[in-house]
């Protein structure tokens, strides 16, 4: 809290108030970390609030001033984020946007912010703003933290970051009343302005701009950061793309008003080996990357040696069944926490320590359903892994597990200060602290958006269990039904699919049509590895999805998921009749998946029209040639033949049943 | 990052102004036994420029790569490289004089990593002696970490910070050729040689890396000698491009030029030679 001025004493009510005050009452603690060239940099808050304070004012010095829009672009470096600080404190409105978002995306985002200033991490960037500068007639300028390759471009519009921060500086040094004033506009603040925009991944088209107050932001990071306990003494990594409501929420927002200590990751290549060597105590990953973890870890414990397997595959049986328990504090018997100790030292202990979870007190996964086999085996481990429900609107939390109240088909209870109501379709509807003012220029979406009373609508489908926990089970308008009425909800389908570790994705169809089927992406790494193992070789992605051996391997999988279906009483009738391996990755580049790699189901409905419809029409195999998007924009065509397989359904049975398999 | 890579070195400053001459190869001929692979060659390289050097199958570019760097002797002809005449060259005197190259088929140590791999190309550069250097004592531990923020800031360059610990053996193709190039860069080259460096990559290993060509050239002023076959990537890349067939220079000068020089066409489109 501002220790000086009429505010003394004032809980604050924005981030630089916060920065000012972590820079006192924290002055010599780290607040951020770099690797750079191999050695981890930090910076102290005393030092941030000089950075952030010399490149605010070197802002001001070019004309920044209350309610410009300032575009941030890049991956999670400490200059990017010392210019979210560093743009609010000026009452300007920091707009992030996705790193890899291709040209028209960005120009798009940047056309409807209004952005004047863009701040962004190097070449790559300004290339692809320059290579739209003619239709966004508003932005003047553009910083860049990294100046490699951009010696000979025209400067007139364009500067590097220390220099914008040098004259920041030269102002400060030639009025020595400036620095103050740039601390007391700060302490003036009552919250009210706008905290920052946050477009939204866009999973149903153009993405949208989502504006959040700053009292409110603040207001729901402390919720958060009480309800977990944060504190300084907290240590996280910041690997998660910048632009995402997710990350600015947990590191840039928990970590202002906890004031943790936030790493950069070297490169987005090294996240891995960074989180090794941070060892965060907090961590927030979505279900997919634990996905990988565990495929990672289980493909490298195939390639060990035999004696190092047995130990590992019978300490991993020991957790399955106690570490839970033990992680809970729920009672077990002795010789079983014995054998846990000897197994955490030889199994549990090294592998957290390679994963880099070792110090973790609290994870998080959220954003897709994750599958419970997974869930219980980062839990069994030792790690508080825990789910959240939460969405940019909300900023950021609407329900989260309690410590020790944990399921894994279900997201916990609405957090602090949060209502939930469910509405009489099944959608979700909520009010939070944190939440959204409007989306930006669209009011009939905003309109959309709210209840009468003021809540806002999910677009979630969801139900309360017996304990009173929110489960999600699909979005709203995905809930379907077949012709013979039976319910068809894609996505449960598709998560049990995707729980299996060599299905990378898979999109269900079925609604308004006889029966349901399924396109399945192969997961490269995993199918890869399988066919080095079976001396089956392939000479990429394409040939290897198209093998009847992969075949099979799906065939058993898919046959799995139709048991499974067939045991519960009111998805028996949405089993899988055909499906059919996809000959290329479904990729956001394509417009297949989001940013935050959600499918865009519409968008493949359209993309794969022809092979929807041979999975309907009885033929075995499609010829499809489809256009992809190379990373510069490029586009080509890839064309194969798919075979599309049939699969037999299994009748209905009771639940008693399945418990006996 | 600094704009250069070493600014201690000494090679740094050599006196030619960019645009000077840098290398002038005057009337080179080299022949195997009966077999003439060079025939009267003579060209140039100015300080700063990317030169290009192309030409079909077995045209000799590869040995004029050799002979520049001093791994074949010429039977005739002088090379002039930064105003100093000479006839016989060894290759560690061309890599000590400035001259650093890759290698159409990868030459780097496998079993090493990325890390150690590049730092040999600070080799010729390391003044202490091997015991010092063994003990890692005195001077010797203060030049080599000179020596490795160099490597480090030669790594964040060519972004391969996650793979600097990686066995290059392990490694993929287009990142082998990275790491070789990272060498070759390492040894703070006022040439830099670059056999077919995107020979093999697929489309955006090959734009990465024409990226990272064109970065050396402007962040270091490095000049650079490149073979490739892409037309594509010689015409974007180079200021300047000599082509040879048959062991003789029939074409030399502008990208534009060279294009349209009839000699050229016949050569890449197949003219028969009497």
């Amino acid at each position: 809290m501002p220790s000086t001025g009429s505010n003394a004493g004032r809980e604050p009510v924005t981030f630089p108030q916060y920065l000012l005050l972590n820079a006192s009452r924290f002055a010599d603690r780290t607040a951020t970390r770099h690797k750079d060239l191999g050695i981890w940099q930090s910076w102290t808050w005393k030092q941030q609030l000089e950075e952030i304070r010399a490149f605010s004012i070197g802002l001001q010095e070019m004309g920044v001033g209350q309610g410009d829009k300032i575009a941030i672009v890049g991956t999670n470096r400490p200059r990017l984020y010392w210019t979210f600080c560093a743009v609010q404190a000026l009452k300007a409105i920091p707009v992030p946007v996705y790193a890899d978002a291709v040209a028209e995306e960005m120009a798009y985002v940047l056309n409807h912010a209004g952005v004047c200033l863009a701040v962004v991490q190097d070449q790559e960037q300004v290339d692809k703003i320059l290579s739209f500068s003619d239709e966004i007639p508003a932005l003047k300028n553009i910083i860049y933290d990294e100046p490699r390759g951009l010696r000979d471009y025209d400067h007139t519009h364009l500067r590097e970051y220390s220099e914008v921060q040098e004259k920041g500086r030269e102002a400060m040094a030639s009025d020595a009343g400036r620095g103050q004033a740039w601390e007391d506009a700060i302490n003036a603040s009552d919250g009210e302005e706008v905290s920052v925009f946050l477009y939204t991944s866009g999973t149903t088209g153009r993405s949208k701009g989502v504006v959040l107050k700053a009292h409110t932001s603040v207001k729901a990071a402390c919720d958060t950061a009480g309800f977990d306990h944060l504190t300084e003494n907290d240590n996280v990594l910041a690997y998660l793309p910048l632009a995402w409501a997710g990350d600015h929420y947990l590191n840039y927002a928990q970590g202002y008003v906890s004031a943790l200590c936030m790493g950069c990751p070297e490169s987005p290549e090294t996240v891995a080996h960074d989180l090794r060597e941070i060892g965060p105590t907090f961590y927030f990953a979505p279900p997919r990357v634990f996905e990988q973890l565990l495929t990672s870890v289980m493909i490298r414990m195939e390639d060990a040696g035999s004696i190092k397997k047995r130990i590992f595959h019978h300490y991993l049986e020991v957790a399955k069944i106690y570490g839970e328990a033990i992680l809970e504090g729920r009672p077990v018997p002795f010789g079983a926490r014995l054998s846990y100790w000897l197994g955490d030292k030889l199994v549990y202990g090294p592998l957290k320590n390679t994963l880099g979870f070792t110090n973790i007190r609290t994870a998080y996964t959220a954003g897709e359903a994750i599958g419970p086999d997974l869930f219980s085996f980062f839990r069994a481990l030792g790690i508080n892994l825990k789910q959240l429900y939460g969405q940019t609107e909300a900023f950021l939390y609407v329900t989260a597990q309690k410590d020790g109240e944990i399921h894994a088909d279900t997201v916990g209870k609405a957090v602090p200060d949060v209502e939930i109501r469910i509405a009489d379709d099944g959608e979700v509807l909520f009010k939070s602290p944190g939440m959204f003012v409007e989306y930006y220029a669209d009011e009939e979406k905003t309109r959309e958006t709210f209840t009468e009373d003021g809540f806002i609508k999910t677009g979630d489908a969801g139900i309360f269990d017996s304990h009173g926990d929110l489960k999600i089970i699909d979005r709203a308008k995905d809930v379907g039904k077949l012709l013979d009425g039976s319910l068809f909800a894609p996505k449960y389908i598709e998560n049990k699919l995707k729980f299996f570790p060599n299905i990378k994705e898979a999109v269900a169809f079925g609604d308004k049509r006889k029966f349901c089927t399924v396109l399945l992406n192969i997961d490269l790494a995993a199918v890869g590895n399988w066919a080095e193992r079976n001396n089956i070789s392939y000479a990429s992605y394409q040939e290897l999805a198209g093998l009847p051996q992969v075949y099979g391997m799906m065939r058993e999988h898919v046959d799995q998921v139709n048991r499974d279906l067939s045991g519960e009483e009111l998805m028996a009738g949405s089993q899988i009749n055909r499906f059919l391996v996809l000959h290329k990755e479904l990729d956001a580049d394509d417009g297949e998946l989001t940013r935050t790699l959600k499918v865009r189901r519409s968008f493949i409905e359209d993309r794969y029209a022809s092979l929807i419809e041979a999975l309907y029409d009885g033929s075995t195999e499609k010829h499809v040639s489809t256009e992809v998007t190379y990373e510069d924009g490029r586009k080509g065509n890839i064309s194969a033949t798919v075979q599309i397989m049939d699969m037999t359904t299994h009748p209905s049975v009771g639940a008693t049943q399945e418990a006996a398999e | 990052m600094n704009q250069h890579i070493d600014p201690g070195s000494l090679r740094a400053d050599d006196g030619i102004e960019r645009g000077g001459m840098l290398l002038h190869v005057d009337n080179i001929s080299l022949s195997f036994g009966g077999v003439k692979a060079i025939a009267d060659i003579s060209f140039d390289i100015k300080k700063g420029e990317i030169r290009a050097i192309i030409g079909p199958n077995g045209a000799g570019k590869t040995s004029m790569l050799n002979v520049i760097n001093g791994f074949y002797h010429p039977q005739e002809g002088t090379i002039t490289f930064r105003g100093e005449k000479r006839r016989h060259m060894r290759p560690h005197r061309a890599a000590s004089q400035g001259i650093a190259r890759t290698f159409q088929n990868i030459a780097l140590f496998k079993g090493m990593s990325t890390l150690d791999n590049i730092m040999t190309g600070r080799m010729t550069l390391m003044r202490s002696n091997i015991l010092a250097q063994a003990l890692w004592f005195g001077p010797a531990q203060k030049e080599e970490l000179a020596h490795r923020e160099t490597v480090e800031k030669i790594i964040d360059f060519l972004e391969i910070e996650h793979i600097r610990k990686t066995p290059v053996g392990r490694l993929p193709y287009g990142l082998q050729k990275r790491v070789e190039l990272g060498r070759a860069l390492a040894a703070d080259p006022a040439l830099l040689l670059l056999d077919e460096p995107m020979a093999g990559m697929n489309l955006e290993e090959k734009e990465d890396m024409s990226r990272f060509v064109l970065d050396v050239n402007q962040q270091f002023g490095t000049t650079i000698a490149l073979i490739e076959h892409d037309m594509g990537v010689v015409m974007d890349l180079s200021d300047r491009v000599v082509v040879l067939d048959y062991g003789r220079k029939i074409g030399d000068g502008s990208p534009d030029e060279v294009r349209n020089n009839q000699d050229v066409i016949d050569a890449y489109l197949g003219v028969s030679h009497d």
